[in-house]
């Protein structure tokens, strides 16, 4: 059995574990709500430009756009949203994941496919694979502004535009509740359901100058709102996940302590009785 | 007198909205007046000041962006649009110089394009300051 010493210095030690797991669970569930928010406050737009797109391409006329074309896909890029730090359970594993396994099914060759790595667990897992990465961005802030990321998604749709990737697959941790995340991934580029969602009455715009301009500004800023959406979506996953792996281990951490004073309960008893017992033994002996 | 709604809204949220009696911009295609009662229509914006008149007038700097407009409602979607008391005016005038600098430098045409935007939204927000 172990002494009471050793015993004490485990309980204090995970004391001080769970004091940090405690700690980083409420930070995590703090910038979660704020998360929450920012994600709330990118509605008015996103909804607002999937309106306008969505009545372009259902007015009728045969918009063209090559952002809109299938073709051949020769290469396809996979948008990979992961987070910087680790600490948040399943969180990036199952995005990676998810990531690998459908690379593995669907290529052969590395001139294929190519990774855009969102956060440095994602960028890190590819490099370590020689997955080629082709662009990334690591360090991003908890609340990302839309100037952050504008450089990477304008760049990305550019590749799209110029013809260096002809699909653009997007992975990351939808936010389903602050429990639930899901592993999502969304065919981005080309744009193929938009007339879908068209409501009835938004067709009868008038166009200045006319619809084909509109829609050379248009699709990139709706693809990029799109990336910049799904990014906040899985910034929001992250603190949702961290919360619950922080609040999984200070239960465990609890747990623990709870076993280790039992123990060194039983110990000190056991070492009392063991003294009273020498201490009447050895007065008996007197007699 | 007829009013118009105008929100303008950025990825980071909503900038402003409030009812105006006018919306003066520039479109990709040239000056533009909304009036309260216009057609619906759509246009992309360039890198401009909107100038909202009414009661309050109110001016912003947008950046790629375009505008919706309904017969009672205008709406701008703006990748960023900034009131003149949220501009940086040191930060403007720093990244005016910075493009400036590099399109000096003269490097590949990515960088160029690059340099040319960041300068016209350098000098955009300036005016839009100064405008007062």
């Amino acid at each position: 059995m172990a002494s009471l010493r050793d015993i004490k210095t485990r309980i204090t030690s995970t004391q001080k574990t769970k004091q940090i797991t405690k700690a980083m669970h409420m930070v995590s569930a703090a910038k979660l709500s704020k998360a929450e928010e920012f994600a709330k406050s990118f509605d008015p737009y996103s909804n607002k430009i999937k309106e306008v797109v969505a009545s372009i391409a259902g007015s009728g006329q045969d918009a063209e756009h090559p952002m809109l074309q299938s073709r051949e896909v020769k290469k396809t890029a996979y948008f990979v949203i992961t987070s910087d730090r680790g600490l948040a359970g399943a969180f990036n594993s199952g995005v990676l994941r998810e990531v690998y396994r459908t690379i593995q099914n669907r290529h052969k060759s590395q001139d294929e496919y190519t990774v855009i790595a969102v956060g440095r667990m994602g960028r890190d897992f590819f490099k370590k694979r020689g997955i080629p990465v082709l662009k990334e961005i690591t360090g991003l802030s908890d609340q990302p502004n839309f100037s952050d990321i504008k450089e990477l998604t304008a760049e990305t749709v550019d590749l799209f535009i110029d013809g260096e990737i002809d699909e653009l697959v997007i992975f990351y941790n939808h936010f389903v509740s602050a429990i639930s995340q899901q592993v999502t991934s969304n065919k981005l580029l080309p744009l193929t359901d938009l007339s879908e969602n068209t409501s009835g009455n938004s067709s009868m715009y008038e166009y200045e100058p006319n619809q084909q301009e509109i829609l050379n500004v248009l699709l990139p800023q709706y693809a990029e709102s799109l990336i910049f959406g799904a990014l906040l979506d899985s910034k929001a996953s992250e603190h949702a996940a961290r919360m619950t792996a922080m609040k999984n281990a200070t239960d465990n951490a609890d747990e623990l302590i709870g076993d280790l004073s039992l123990q060194y309960n039983r110990a000190r008893q056991a070492a009392i009785t063991q003294e009273i017992t020498e201490i009447v033994s050895g007065a008996a002996a007197l007699e | 007198m007829n009013t118009l709604t105008v929100s303008v809204v950025t990825p980071d949220g909503p900038v402003l909205e409030d009812t105006f009696e006018m919306v003066s911009c520039k479109a990709e295609s040239g000056e533009l007046g909304i009036l309260p009662g216009h057609i619906p229509l759509v246009a992309p914006l360039s890198i401009s000041s909107v100038r909202l008149k009414g009661p309050n007038p109110q001016r912003s700097a947008v950046s790629g962006g375009f505008l919706e407009v309904r017969p009672d409602k205008v709406t701008i979607l703006a990748q960023s649009a900034e009131l003149p008391d949220e501009i940086d005016l040191e930060r403007a005038r720093a990244a005016k110089e910075r493009a400036e600098r590099r399109l000096q430098a003269k490097q590949d045409e990515i960088d160029f394009r690059r340099a040319e935007y960041a300068l016209k939204r350098a000098l955009n927000r300036i005016e839009v300051v100064e405008e007062k």
